[in-house]
């Protein structure tokens, strides 16, 4: 991707060394495919009813998220050279009151499903067909019950604009046999597994509307 | 005052569009008058109670004012963190509304009983917490409530006294003495009134206690308190403590033991003995206060 390097440029901001962390993190592509070729939001709309909203559940880790925030105007760059430091409103997990464009503080796995799902039902009670809802989880945050409740609601309220993005990067202890995309089918939502690291297969599983809630479970297995 | 507050919302449901109502199973029959009027707005998640606050904060962050409505202890200690994070860290607001208060219907045992609900909401900030003791009082809480935007926990029970008091968010003199100041908390008041009948002391009643009226309290003129709430005993010790953090004084909390867990069924009244909450109890420990 052309933008690697400007990322790899704002992560080193924060790692402070040359050590290629960047390129690692699981959730460094999907988080691009959505901020450069899926949301519709921008630093002008990021108070918009009609925008779409993003939430990251899983807010461990979310070096790869501030500097996307930073390429795509969000965040000064210049935040990022001090970020975790007391005056910082970048933190090892995200605060929605201290960033613009952050839509969930999170930190605590397994809350950002069921306030996706609880965003997804406010904006079709008041009438917004418009925006979509994403929502991003770990494979291994999806060992805390609270995700199966949300999965389960979600699909029983039939909410169409919701779409949950599960990295799967093999971190859960006891894993998921058959698979994580076979716990959203089996609720209902539609799925597909893709390479967590092509761009091409994440914009379009993406982007693909359903008349059920959507679930792209994001492979990720490095050597 | 279950029945006052379904009425009220479903009522209020109809004039403001911003208004939800979010339930576990508890209650969904009696708001599905409501629902049929507005499926999108009173919504049921079944018995999801993490979900069931995770929804109402999502609600929120639209834009929504949520209420959200359980049994004590499924509303406010199943889904604490959720409580903590979805509503507070995120800064939203919601309107919590419990029923069963601490043990209404001991027949159902520990499960279902929420002593801890006021207590755990204080290790919180930003919470209004309202104990009404009436089901008018209920009627003159919810409005305030249902129009703003903060955090605000309602607490309602099936023990109630015999008349209402006005809403006001003060603490309301109910009889003036010399002693000391009895301070009673939603339905505790009938059985305050009746232990301290002949004694010299004042009677303050209170509906709502975050925020604590600290001026009310020391207004009645007393440094010797005897705080008696329908929860956890000494829920409120530090805000009397709060309000006198200037001159001493002393205080004696009645309240929902902490020291044992009531292995026992019965009726609400046998527990208040046990806990030294029937009128017996609370004169007898007024009368020791004063002695």
């Amino acid at each position: 991707m052309t933008t690697t390097i400007d990322l790899a440029a704002l992560f080193r901001r924060m790692t402070g060394d040359e050590k290629h962390e960047w390129a690692a993190a699981s959730t460094l592509d999907v988080l691009w495919v959505l901020y450069d070729r899926v949301l519709d939001i921008d630093p002008a709309t990021a108070d918009h009813p009609d925008r779409d909203r993003f939430l990251l559940s899983k807010g461990h880790g979310p070096m790869a998220y501030y500097a996307i925030l930073a390429a795509k105007g969000f965040l000064d760059p210049a935040v990022l050279d001090d970020w975790t430091t007391f005056a910082s409103p970048l933190g090892q997990h995200p605060d929605r009151n201290l960033i613009p464009g952050v839509e969930i503080g999170s930190g605590s796995l397994g809350h950002g499903l069921a306030l996706a799902t609880g965003t997804a039902l406010g904006l079709r009670a008041q009438n917004r067909a418009k925006p979509r809802v994403f929502v991003l989880v770990g494979d291994g945050e999806l060992d805390e019950g609270s995700n199966h409740e949300a999965i389960a609601l979600a699909s029983r309220l039939n909410l169409t604009s919701l779409t949950a993005i599960a990295v799967d990067n093999g971190s859960a202890s006891h894993g998921w046999p058959g698979g994580i995309a076979s716990r959203f089918t089996v609720e209902g939502w539609h799925a597909t597994t893709v390479d967590g690291r092509d761009h091409d297969a994440l914009h379009a599983a993406l982007t693909a509307r359903h008349d059920r809630p959507n679930a792209v479970v994001a492979t990720i297995r490095e050597a | 005052m279950r029945q006052t507050f379904v009425d009220t919302v479903s009522d209020a449901l109809d004039h403001d569009p911003r208004l939800a109502v979010v339930t576990a199973d508890i209650s969904a029959a009696a708001f599905k008058p409501a629902r049929e009027r507005h499926p999108d707005r009173v919504l049921n998640v079944g018995i999801r109670e993490q979900a069931m606050i995770g929804v109402a904060g999502g609600l929120a962050l639209t834009g929504l004012r949520p209420v959200v409505h359980s049994y004590t202890p499924f509303l406010v200690e199943r889904p604490f963190e959720q409580i903590k994070l979805d509503l507070g860290h995120q800064d939203v607001g919601a309107v919590l509304v419990s029923i069963g208060g601490s043990y209404d219907d001991p027949v159902w045992g520990r499960t279902h009983q929420g002593p801890g609900d006021v207590a755990l909401l204080d290790t919180l900030p930003g919470w209004t917490v309202h104990v009404p003791g009436h089901p008018d009082e209920v009627a003159a809480l919810l409005p305030a409530a249902l129009t703003g935007d903060d955090r605000v926990y309602l607490r309602l029970s099936a023990r109630e006294n015999s008349h209402a008091y006005p809403a006001t968010g003060r603490f309301t003199v109910v009889r003036e003495g010399a002693r000391a100041t009895v301070l009673a908390v939603g339905p505790m008041l009938d059985n305050v009134l009746a232990a301290t009948a002949g004694l010299d002391v004042t009677v303050l009643y209170a509906s709502t206690v975050r925020p604590f009226d600290h001026r009310g309290l020391r207004a009645a003129g007393h440094p010797d308190v005897v705080l008696v709430e329908p929860y956890l005993a000494g829920t409120s010790a530090h805000e009397v403590a709060n309000a006198f953090d200037d001159v001493a004084h002393r205080l004696r909390a009645l309240g929902v033991r902490r020291d044992v867990e009531v292995r026992a069924y019965g009726t609400a009244e046998e527990h208040d003995a046990v806990h030294g909450l029937d009128a017996d109890g609370i004169a007898k420990a007024v009368r020791e206060f004063i002695r």
